[in-house]
């Protein structure tokens, strides 16, 4: 078991590094120089001594190998430096939009749970019924329908239904307050992104519960505890669910590193002022630090994750470890 | 590895029927996968004779027929520059289709070299690969995206380019599980044996052999490049007007007029759900009609 966390582990150090060098490259394959477009944008001619006061302040007027330790460096030391766009610095801008986004996601990733592991059980159970196809096409619809669509959909749904039932339109508030400060208004800013969200979440984790459910249940130790004479119950609770359910946890982990791409575009309809929504910021205002950093954390928090369902993984399946 | 002249037109005269009788045969027994593959089909036509289909031009304004709701002069509607809603929606497919198929093929047929070259020659150039794959593979397919975008601007050319590099690393790695195991069997010992190069022995032996999983990836690639494509023209960083395109259709009016003028904001998504649910089904029947394992459940 500690020789495969210590590969394991080992096996991050040259993705961080790959992943800050594809960063930090591409943030410099950017045509033409990045201060001229920032200063200039509009169509305006830049001040040579601003343009200069910019490459001293980003560190473009020394060797790119210095520029790559600064940068490399900066990120060990959570120091990200300044925004082009607002001044302030980039750590400052994430922290304060992270507890929405991370509140967003923790909730989608619950309701991903919630919804696709007895769905995907019943389904597997059911094969072939109705009830397996209403599931199983449910759950592809949700991996085809783009979520920024279905946010704008429930939008519309809530301001009719609310016209209809009060009288009068009603919309979420979009000012984050603390769930501790006001729990009713702060689950009503993140609950429709959150469903948003979490309905492709938990289509994917439905269909994966399953498939593994189908493929556990076919198992020779599944015919032996019915032939034992074991309730069906226990079967599928002690048996198979609790194997089945090893690749599911899985890819709950790996999806929810990836819930970022996910609120990149729901913040942007719900008008969420979350680290999704500072992404597209970035971009369009060409502000590089903030991209290269916002991309950075998204890189390193989904090597993360992934390296802790792969040990969670590892611990619960012995053949893993051992293999 | 010989090719005599008696077999291949053996092959040549079983193969229209044979393939006839399976093309019916999965109809048959994938219902769900032909309706997908309908789906599909409908879209294809309408993208490719959108100029016979459209009864407008899609970005012919008409000031005198804003936001109009759904009537036989426009049957889904105009958005909020009078602008024919099914028009943009028929040219729309059209623009889905390129990208689509432009990403999958490209990022496939590279991720499909790049699997089985790593797999076929192992050692220090798989090791390589691999970690390069790693690398990438760390980046959501939306936000490398989005940091090529940054780089190098939005339009057609570059979106592509921005959904292309991400499928790359993710079909290599699946084309490579299944090369790795083509590589031990005898057959490719025996080509080694025949002297023949790296090459021929990729292309002619390795490549064909692993063509099952790679189509079956090929058609999610394809949704996911549409999907992918119409979040970045959502968020005004892909597609630019005035070119029609199902996210930028929805990033104009849809919310602005989402109370007064729906029609603009429903129209629109359905078209890109549908897309995106007639290749996951046909995706999804492929893999099963394909993976002997799947067949019976």
């Amino acid at each position: 078991m500690y020789r495969y966390i210590a590969n394991r582990v080992f096996l991050v150090i040259p993705t961080l590094i790959g992943a800050a060098v594809l960063v930090f490259l591409l943030m410099r394959l950017i045509p033409g120089d990045i201060c001229a477009i920032r200063l200039g944008s509009g169509g305006t001619m830049a001040d040579p001594r601003a343009i200069a006061r910019c490459h001293a302040e980003l560190g473009l007027d020394r060797s790119l190998a210095a520029q790559f330790i600064d940068f490399a460096w900066g990120f060990v030391r959570l120091d990200f430096g300044v925004s082009m766009w607002s001044g302030k610095p980039v750590a400052e801008e994430i922290a304060a939009r992270l507890p929405i986004s991370l509140e967003i996601a923790l909730m989608a990733t619950v309701l991903a749970i919630v919804i696709a592991i007895p769905l995907g059980t019943i389904s597997a159970l059911k094969q072939n019924s109705w009830l397996d196809h209403v599931v199983r096409v449910a759950a592809i619809a949700g991996i085809s329908t783009p979520s920024f669509w279905l946010g704008i959909v429930s939008i519309l749904a809530v301001l009719e239904i609310s016209n209809l039932l009060f009288g009068a339109p009603w919309m979420p508030p979009i000012d984050y307050v603390p769930f501790w400060q006001d729990p009713l208004r702060n689950l009503s800013i993140a609950f429709l992104p959150a469903l948003t969200v979490g309905y492709r979440y938990s289509a994917v984790s439905m269909r994966m519960t399953r498939s593994a459910m189908l493929e556990v249940l076919r198992e020779d130790y599944i015919r032996t505890a019915r032939a034992k004479g074991l309730i069906e119950k226990i079967v599928i609770n002690r048996h198979a669910l609790k194997n089945a359910l090893l690749p599911v946890v899985t890819l709950i982990g790996i999806e929810f590193a990836f819930l970022i791409s996910g609120l990149v575009v729901t913040e942007q309809v719900f008008n969420i002022n979350g680290v999704g929504r500072l992404f597209v910021l970035a971009v369009q205002n060409q502000d590089y630090t903030l991209t290269q950093a916002l991309v950075m954390l998204t890189v390193v928090t989904f090597v993360f994750v992934n390296l802790a369902v792969d040990l969670l993984y590892a611990w619960l399946d012995p053949r893993i470890r051992f293999g | 590895m010989v090719d005599l002249p008696y077999t291949a037109a053996l092959e040549n005269t079983v193969e229209a029927p044979r393939a006839r009788s399976g093309a019916l045969d999965f109809c048959r027994r994938e219902p769900l996968g032909t309706f997908g593959l309908v789906l599909v089909l409908i879209m294809a036509v309408a993208g490719l004779g959108a100029e016979w289909i459209a009864p407008y031009s899609p970005t012919a304004n008409d000031f005198a027929a804003m936001t109009e709701p759904p009537s036989w002069a426009h049957i889904m509607g105009t958005d909020q520059f009078g602008r024919d809603l099914f028009s943009r929606i028929v040219f729309g497919a059209r623009t889905a289709f390129i990208v689509g198929f432009s990403c999958a093929l490209v990022g496939g047929f590279a991720g499909l070299v790049l699997g089985v070259a790593s797999a076929y020659f192992g050692g220090r150039i798989d090791t390589v690969l691999q970690r390069i794959n790693d690398v990438i593979m760390a980046f959501p397919l939306i936000i490398l995206a989005l940091a090529v975008i940054a780089v190098f601007g939005s339009g057609v050319f570059n979106v592509i380019l921005a959904i292309t590099i991400p499928l790359i690393p993710r079909c290599a790695r699946v084309v490579r599980s299944s090369a790795l195991a083509i590589r031990e069997v005898p057959y490719i010992d025996a080509a080694r044996a025949c002297g023949f190069g790296h090459t021929r022995i990729i292309l002619r032996h390795m490549v064909p052999n692993v063509l099952a999983p790679f189509l079956i990836m090929l058609t999610a690639f394809v949704g996911q490049a549409i999907l992918a494509e119409a979040s970045l023209s959502y968020l005004g960083l892909g597609v630019q007007e005035p070119v029609p395109a199902w996210g930028l259709m929805l990033q104009g009016g849809a919310e602005e007029y989402a109370t007064t003028a729906p029609w603009i904001a429903i129209f629109p998504g359905v078209a890109i759900a549908l897309t995106v649910f007639g290749f996951s089904l046909f995706g999804d029947a492929l893999r099963d009609a394909l993976d002997p394992k799947l067949r019976d459940r």
